[in-house]
């Protein structure tokens, strides 16, 4: 393995842009480790060898040119979730019914990528249409967590999360709608981000629930998220969800966060999220992790939020009845899958036998709930009750950042789970996303950073903090601050640990 | 084929039921883009050219709202008195078919962004009846289906089917009326006269460019009927494809009928969907459904709520032109109009006519005497409407000061309208290419007048001797020597001149 793909996006950045090292070698190298480890992670769907290559040399370019790089991240090479569209590039969503859709735009977030001088490296793997917190839901078979194989990368982007915890990229994107994000960050040992919703645009993510779906980047460490989070916000016109507000400084307080303590800064621990459901291991890290954040001279306090318990219930009924029609638009008509289209059948037909086909058991399954929660006669008591709890989450977290500045608990109930464990049992799936959900619902920002192993089984651990919207920078300056501490206490960043790859799988 | 339908006899429907009327107007606003999306919003046009990711509803597209469509929807709300919301969201309306790109039409349900108006309609004879409205509310249209094979060109039977999307996301407004009751007998005149006003006060404000031929004004009309001592609506039927006024007024007086003659035999009206079908004006069955069409409706979660400010209301209205209605009432002044005289105008269609030609400098009497006679006859006879005839308002002015000028005769004055309506060119170019010009050149005059009175030398003598009126065998003869065009006042002078000379 090149040392190269060790290297966090900003170092990366610095030697790529210092000329130690060009942009070429640096996506050759990582193109090098996917070919190597990715049969056994399969984290990509796509691998854009070409394209990839194609930027990187772009860069250097630009760089020989005596041009000043397009961003602090030009060169680095990323992995982008394949929801989100991609000129002339395949983009599947994990579905068959978009196998072989090569789509006709870039995405907001992909062109500002490409804008900014990043190595688009391919499209990672995910749940169908990012229903899911497995990747067991991908059409094209599951991620494997590089920690151990036989365990599931989470989801929905446990492609996106994986990829970087295999030094397959350094940098994803990844998108959240339940925690699709933060949680595949815990499982995997990496930091993911879910920003405020409507801080990073919505244009071009093939939507599962669009008001509840939010990019984010996926990092190894606190700053590289960081630094990817200013290049993919803000505001943009083809969104009309997305904010008009200048981009939180998200990298200015990771910075300072890593070189400070948290003095003054109020932090809560949400009360409702613990015990009965969560591993001892779990519960071990994160007593450990707020410790850690009263170490650093945070002052830390018990809140409670009442309504988060009733999140998760809620949840399955906004986000389900938002995809039923967001996935009504895969009908054979216009692109993707078609089948039956022999001239026996009617469009209705081929619409209908296209859909059985081209769905997975869990995209069926929200549509069903979806369709009936939205039906005449029911809505109001699914559908409309859902929205009331919606607007009594928001006020718990109101009512909760009256006191503190930042709320914190596990980014999930337990380590990351044996594959084909949970596929059986929708119910102990969705549980994986109980304490994410609540920022998706109130469309706060969010963020999940390493916190060590379980004393059960070995496996990381995510520490979830939570932030008022559009004060993301409270994130980072928090999570930065904790980083480095727990970094400083275990001799180095909890995913060097991870073991080395090419076992079997 | 169905069988034909058993229909009741006019005055017995009358005598028995009280026709119940709701009126659905769909409206495509003549905005510069799409409704969602910066497509050119343009009728016709190759298929497929005037598409975009978000209107061809492509995996993660997203639409944004087209400001100046929120602004022609309050326009055409305020014009209909309604209320305009303080807050209101769009909303999907959930179902599928090919047309429809995303199969769900951004819409609105609950909350509509004008709603509780009226609009005062008059009738031929000059009633005139208050229909209410119940919204006007904002939505995207659908793309346009094209059915090969089979006989009725709609999908059932075709073979295979072809998409245009360039209308999809074309913005459109949709009136909806409360039910029209207690018009009796009127009620299909009510009808096609509540269209008519909706389409000139539309035409007034500008915001659509109101062809009911290319489908920018589009009816569907629901209809029941309720027995005389009944104290509940009955079932109703909504017909559609009725593009034009006299269909409007066609579809309801069968819909009557047919209904009428099987509430009579003591059958009951099936709730469904009918197509008017213009060449006899009878409706026929759309596809039964088996169950109401549950359409999902919940608020669009792509789109911020609309929250027009009062301020910016209260401009709009301020900005709103004359009404129609107001400009009638102003016209039938200014031109000095008999109440009949000004039915006369409204029953052809003639008043923008008659106005454009006295903004083009004809006198108002002169003009509506043009349009409300010559070429409302001509309209007549081709069976179009009045706008319709190939003449414009100008060319109509300009025959009139071709007239007032002594250059045409009025019965001149009516050839060249008949030559401009047969696509001549301009009157001055049809006067030119027929010579239809009156001769005023008194030498060409002269020259005929001498001739005249040399070859009747007895009359130019009686002439002389004081017997004026002789005078009026020379006026025949030069007349027929100028095959009529000649001015037979100068004429007359001339030969008073050479004779006395």
């Amino acid at each position: 393995m090149s040392e190269l793909v060790k290297l966090t996006a900003a170092e990366l950045a610095a030697k790529i842009h210092a000329r130690e090292v060009s942009a070429v070698e640096v996506a050759q190298a990582h193109l090098d480790r996917i070919a190597a480890v990715d049969d056994h992670v399969h984290a990509f769907l796509h691998v854009d060898t070409e394209g990839a290559l194609g930027a990187a040399k772009a860069v250097d370019e630009k760089l020989a040119a005596g041009e000043q790089p397009a961003s602090p991240l030009a060169g680095v090479p990323l992995a982008l979730k394949d929801v989100l569209t991609t000129e002339g590039v395949p983009t599947t969503c994990g579905s068959r019914t978009l196998e072989g859709w090569i789509p006709p735009y870039d995405a907001t977030v992909t062109r500002k990528l490409r804008e900014a001088g990043v190595v688009i490296l391919g499209k990672t793997n995910m749940d169908e249409f990012a229903m899911g917190s497995s990747t067991e839901n991908s059409a094209f078979g599951p991620t494997h967590n590089p920690w151990d194989h036989a365990r599931i990368p989470g989801g929905s982007g446990g492609g996106s999360s994986a990829s970087i915890a295999a030094f397959e990229a350094a940098l994803a994107i990844g998108t959240d709608t339940g925690g699709s994000i933060r949680q595949p960050g815990s499982v995997t040992g990496t930091v993911g981000v879910k920003p405020t919703y409507g801080g990073v645009s919505r244009y071009g993510l093939v939507a599962f629930s669009s008001s509840l779906d939010q990019a984010g980047p996926c990092a190894r460490t606190v700053l590289d998220a960081a630094l990817l989070h200013e290049v993919i916000a803000g505001y943009d016109v083809m969104d009309s969800t997305s904010i008009d507000a200048p981009v939180p400084p998200v990298v200015a307080a990771a910075r300072e966060g890593a070189n400070a303590d948290l003095k003054g800064v109020r932090v809560g621990v949400v009360k409702e999220f613990g015990g009965d459901g969560y591993q001892p291991g779990v519960l071990r890290s994160f007593e450990a992790a707020v410790e850690q954040l009263r170490a650093l001279g945070a002052e830390v306090v018990e809140v409670s939020c009442p309504h988060f318990t009733y999140a998760l219930p809620a949840y399955y009924l906004i986000a389900p009845s938002e995809a039923s029609s967001n996935l009504a638009r895969f009908d054979a008509m216009r692109y993707g899958l078609r089948v039956a289209d022999d001239g026996s059948h009617s469009a209705e037909e081929v619409m209908s036998l296209t859909r059985e086909k081209g769905f997975g058991a869990e995209v069926k399954r929200r549509i069903m709930l979806g369709t009936y929660a939205l039906s005449s006669g029911y809505y109001d008591a699914y559908y409309g009750s859902a929205q009331k709890v919606r607007t009594l989450i928001t006020r718990d977290f109101t009512t909760a950042f009256e006191k503190v500045d930042v709320l914190v608990s596990p980014t999930t109930p337990t380590t990351a789970f044996k594959l084909g464990e949970r596929v059986d049992d929708p119910m102990a799936m969705y549980l994986a996303d109980l304490c994410t959900i609540p920022s998706n619902l109130a469309g706060n920002a969010a963020m999940s950073v390493p916190s060590g192993l379980s004393g059960d089984d070995g496996l990381p651990v995510g520490l979830q903090i939570m932030a008022p919207a559009l004060a993301d920078d409270r994130l980072y300056r928090v999570g930065a601050a904790y980083e480095a501490a727990r970094d400083a206490a275990a001799g180095g960043p909890l995913v060097h640990q991870v073991p080395e790859l090419g076992g079997t799988k | 084929m169905t069988a034909v339908a058993e229909l009741m006899d006019y005055a017995e429907v009358i005598e028995r039921f009280d026709p119940v009327l709701g009126l659905e107007v769909h409206v495509e606003l003549n905005t510069k883009t799409k409704m969602f999306c910066g497509c050119a919003n343009e009728f016709g046009g190759e298929p497929n050219t005037k598409t975009c990711p978000t209107c061809l509803g492509l995996p993660g597209s997203l639409p944004v709202v087209n400001g100046k469509a929120v602004e022609g929807a309050i326009r055409i709300g305020l014009s209909l008195n309604c209320e305009i919301a303080q807050w209101c969201r769009f909303a999907r309306k959930n179902y599928f078919y090919p047309d429809m790109p995303k199969n769900f039409q951004t819409s609105q349900y609950d909350e509509p962004i004008a709603f509780d108006g009226y609009l005062d309609v008059t009738l031929d004879d000059g009633e005139v009846v208050r229909v209410e409205i119940e919204r006007a509310h904002m939505e995207e249209d659908t793309g346009k289906s094209l059915h090969v094979g089979g006989a009725t060109g709609r999908i059932h039977g075709a073979e295979h089917s072809l998409l245009d999307y360039n209308r999809a996301g074309v913005p459109l407004i949709e009136i909806v009326t409360k039910p029209i009751t207690g018009t009796g007998a009127r009620a299909p005149e009510v009808a096609r006269a509540y269209v008519t006003a909706l389409r000139d006060l539309l035409r007034a404000i500008g915001v659509s460019d109101v062809r009911m031929d290319q489908g920018s004004v589009r009816c569907d009309a629901n209809i029941s009927l309720m027995a005389k001592d009944a104290e509940e609506f009955g079932t109703r039927t909504e017909t559609k494809n009725v593009n034009s006024l006299r269909s409007v007024e066609r579809a309801v007086r069968y819909e009557m009928t047919r209904q009428a003659a099987i509430l009579a035999d003591g059958g009951s009206i099936r709730q469904e969907t009918r197509h008017f079908q213009e060449a006899d004006g009878t409706t026929a069955a759309g596809r039964a459904k088996e169950t109401a069409e549950d359409y999902r409706y919940f608020p669009e979660p792509d789109l911020v709520p609309i929250a027009p400010s009062r301020e910016w209301v209260e401009q709009l209205r301020a900005t709103l032109p004359e009404m129609p209605w107001e400009r009638r009432k102003r016209i039938q002044q200014e031109w000095k109009l008999s109440d009949e005289a000004l039915r006369d105008l409204l029953n052809v269609g003639a008043v923008d006519l008659v106005a454009a030609t006295v903004e083009a400098g004809a006198t108002p009497d002169e003009a509506r005497g043009w349009w409300v006679n010559t070429l409302a006859q001509e309209a007549n006879a081709r069976e179009v409407e009045l706008a319709e005839l190939p003449i414009t308002p100008a060319q109509v002015a300009e025959v009139i000061t071709l007239v007032t000028s002594g250059e045409l005769t009025n019965k001149l004055a009516k050839e060249v309208v008949q030559g401009v309506l047969a696509g001549e060119g301009s009157p001055r170019e049809v006067v030119e290419k027929r010579g239809l010009k009156v001769v005023s050149d008194d030498s060409a005059l002269l020259a005929a007048v001498d001739e005249a009175l040399a070859a009747q030398p007895d009359i130019a003598d009686k002439i002389r001797g004081g017997k004026v009126a002789a005078a009026g065998a020379i006026v025949g003869a030069v007349m027929k020597a100028t095959k009529g065009q000649a001015d037979a006042k100068r004429v007359r002078e001339l030969i008073i001149e050479r004779v006395g000379s």
